[in-house]
């Protein structure tokens, strides 16, 4: 009919026989039951690890500052840390929902929601870490440059800090429009089958009276690829202005040119990891084998082995660079105090983790192996925190005065902290899981078609034709729609 | 807006919808809406919807974004209150790029979403008739309406006859109103519906 020509040679993108209607149930159906004993037990931990982190974090903002270990020399721990990590977390999702669907991707359809909802999860996570680390919060809108009555004393629009406001605020911002926008379509489904009348109420709300009509999914597919569009240099600008955090200062280690490119690449490797350690979870615990397939697994493995030896070809550089330059300073920052020196075991941490085991996934069955694929995504993700706190504290620790020189490690407050934000992170993803269609039901069923295993033996026959043949079918049919693109495809 | 009679024929396959809404054009009958469970590519152009200008749209906020960003900041760094930070320049080109390009984007992305659920009147609390309740699930529901010059009954038959499913006729509120989905609203109790072509 309308729908593109694809090769059966292409592995399908959902398993099973299914149509429009299964596929419906197959995603809806979970949020309609009761949830398992699992889903209690995985929430009521998340809850209280956030109450745990936010005990810290109440600590911290009663005492100070001062209960985190920081010190004059190592001024960022810890805190700043977590807060790249979890922000270079939510790139994956960005990549997966924007770049992906630039390049036509079809198999984004199956991940792309819970990438996103991790995405917003994560920016919500990162976001605590420069609030708190502020120590006087109720002070934290003087980042904002709004007239105020001393002076009016404006903000320092060249500092790198500020951008970062800026760019993590919009990144939140845009990422939770793109998300929703998507998710209303799918909350009308799920209000036009539910038969309570609770659910019919809330999802009814959610949904904004959403109906289906053929010209607003017209223009809703216009706003998915216009914010696609602006979602991609944003998602590469917000790890490009983190890196600029450090990159613009003078301490060495942080001060490369390399490190936008290498920031952003090590955020889309660890969010890929941690899209798999979601996934996995969820694919098993909800029955969705048949749209988070082995050949997601296998397009997404085959991400994180790129940009982890994107990753390793970074780090290589900058030893390299830091050789060559001939500059004293950099040369023992990186052979003396990152490399060696009584924080050198997490350098080694990182390199292991982040250089070292992804390359197993060169090879398609490991790619494919679900314990193998869990294992390293977990892996990833310690090697990509790891990576943070080797630039932040190597280079911070041995400082250029042998008198100020120091070692650090976190204190309770700190670890609290960070675990009260895997909490947050938990809980919302719970109960994205139980509340929200996981995956993206109206783009499963747009690819169902083509890419549907029970569909691809339709296009068997074309696979047959002449190209003459082909071409001639297509104008035969093509008097009820006028796209070039598109090849006859009729369903008995 | 108003209540109006349709005539509603659901599809279940885009092979027999794409067909039905040509054969339904040629007939002369104006359809009102073809509602869809997903975005259904081409049908837009089949039922002779011009193309959305929502791009425009964000383009101008986009611009409006980037002007903000840049205006302000070199307003204030070099009229309201000029910093010396470190010596540097008060208006430093290269280092209002990351904020200009943020509110650009920014300005782009909240503009068009506010624009694109003002077009579709989409809001939180806002209720519209659902012809079908499977036309969210697996149904192509169309709503063709009933005027002084349709005869009903005979669009019905020609509606089946194209393939159409579950053809009927809803006398409902064209347009959209504040209600809860849990609810049955009664928009129009208290007027008696008219006879269709009397």
């Amino acid at each position: 009919m309308h729908l593109k020509y694809e090769s059966t040679l292409r592995e399908p993108l959902v398993d099973g026989v299914k149509n429009y209607h299964q596929v419906t149930e197959d995603i809806i159906s979970p949020i309609e039951g009761k949830p398992g004993k699992l889903w209690y037990i995985g929430f009521f931990i998340s809850l209280l690890l956030l109450g745990f982190g936010a005990f810290s974090v109440t600590w911290e903002v009663y005492y100070g500052t001062g209960v985190w270990n920081l010190n004059k020399t190592i001024g960022w721990g810890w805190d700043i840390t977590n807060f790249v990590w979890w922000v270079g977390i939510g790139h994956a999702g960005t990549l997966i929902s924007a770049i992906l669907l630039l390049f036509r991707q079809g198999w984004r359809t199956g991940v792309n929601r819970a990438a996103e909802a991790m995405t917003i999860f994560a920016v919500m996570c990162a976001g605590q870490f420069p609030i708190f680390h502020m120590g006087r919060v109720w002070m934290a809108f003087f980042v904002l440059p709004y007239p105020n009555t001393r002076g009016p004393l404006w903000v320092n629009f060249n500092s790198p800090l500020l951008w970062d406001v800026f760019a993590i605020s919009t990144y939140f911002t845009v990422s939770l429009l793109f998300w929703y926008s998507g998710l209303i379509p799918d909350f009308a489904t799920v209000r036009d089958r539910a038969k309570t009348k609770l659910r019919k109420l809330l999802y009814g709300v959610a949904s904004f009276g959403w109906t289906g009509s053929a010209k607003h999914w017209q223009r809703h597919e216009a706003l998915s690829l216009v914010l696609a569009g602006l979602s991609t240099p944003l998602v590469l600008s917000v790890h490009t202005i983190v890196s600029f955090d450090f990159a613009t200062s003078v301490i060495p280690g942080w001060h490369t040119t390399i490190f936008p490119p290498y920031f952003v690449a090590g955020a889309i490797f660890s969010g890929f990891a941690m899209v798999q350690t979601l996934l996995i979870i969820v694919r098993k615990v909800l029955h969705l084998e048949e749209y988070i397939t082995l050949g997601h697994m296998e397009a997404m493995n085959k991400v994180i082995v790129l940009t982890g030896s994107v990753v390793g070809c970074a780090y290589l550089t900058e030893l390299f660079m830091a050789w060559y330059a001939a500059v004293p300073y950099e040369f023992d920052t990186f052979y003396k105090y990152r490399a060696a020196g009584p924080l050198g075991w997490s350098y080694w941490i990182m390199m292991t983790c982040n250089v070292i085991t992804p390359q197993v996934f060169w090879f398609r069955k490991m790619r494919r192996n679900v314990l193998v694929t869990f294992v390293m995504s977990i892996i990833v993700n310690i090697g990509m925190w790891f990576e943070r706190f080797v630039i932040i504290c190597t280079s911070l620790y041995r400082d250029y005065l042998p008198s100020s020189w120091g070692y650090y490690r976190p204190s309770w407050p700190e670890v609290g902290f960070y675990m009260g934000t895997f909490g947050l992170f938990f809980t919302c993803f719970f109960l994205f899981a139980k509340y929200f269609p996981v995956i993206a039901v109206a783009e499963i069923k747009f690819v169902l078609k083509t890419s549907g295993q029970n569909y691809k033996k339709d296009m068997e026959k074309f696979e047959q034709q002449s190209a003459e043949v082909f071409e001639a079918g297509l104008h035969h049919d093509d008097d009820h729609h006028h796209d070039p693109h598109v090849a006859p495809v009729h369903h008995s | 807006m108003a209540v109006k009679n349709f005539v509603v024929a659901s599809f279940d396959d885009e092979a027999v919808l794409f067909p039905a809404v040509k054969k339904v054009r040629t007939a002369g009958y104006k359809i009102h809406d073809v509602y869809t469970p997903f975005p259904v590519h081409g049908l837009d152009q089949a039922m002779g919807l011009r193309e959305t200008s929502l791009h425009t749209a964000g383009f101008v906020y986009g611009i409006t974004g980037t002007t903000t960003a840049l205006s302000c900041m070199s307003w204030i760094f070099t009229s309201d209150w000029p910093m010396n930070i470190g010596g540097k320049p008060h208006f430093p080109l290269p280092a209002f790029i990351p904020i200009t390009f943020e509110l650009t984007v920014l300005f782009a992305a909240v503009g068009m979403v506010l624009t694109f659920c003002y077009l579709c009147q989409l809001a939180p609390g806002v209720k519209k008739h659902i012809f079908h309740a499977r036309q969210t699930d697996d149904l192509f529901v169309m709503a063709i309406e009933v005027t002084a010059k349709t005869n009903a009954a005979e669009l019905k038959k020609f509606l089946t006859s194209i393939g159409g499913l579950e053809v009927n006729e809803q006398r409902v509120e064209a347009g959209w109103w504040y209600g809860r989905f849990d609810r049955e609203d009664r928009l129009f109790d208290n007027k008696q519906p008219e006879p269709v072509n009397a």
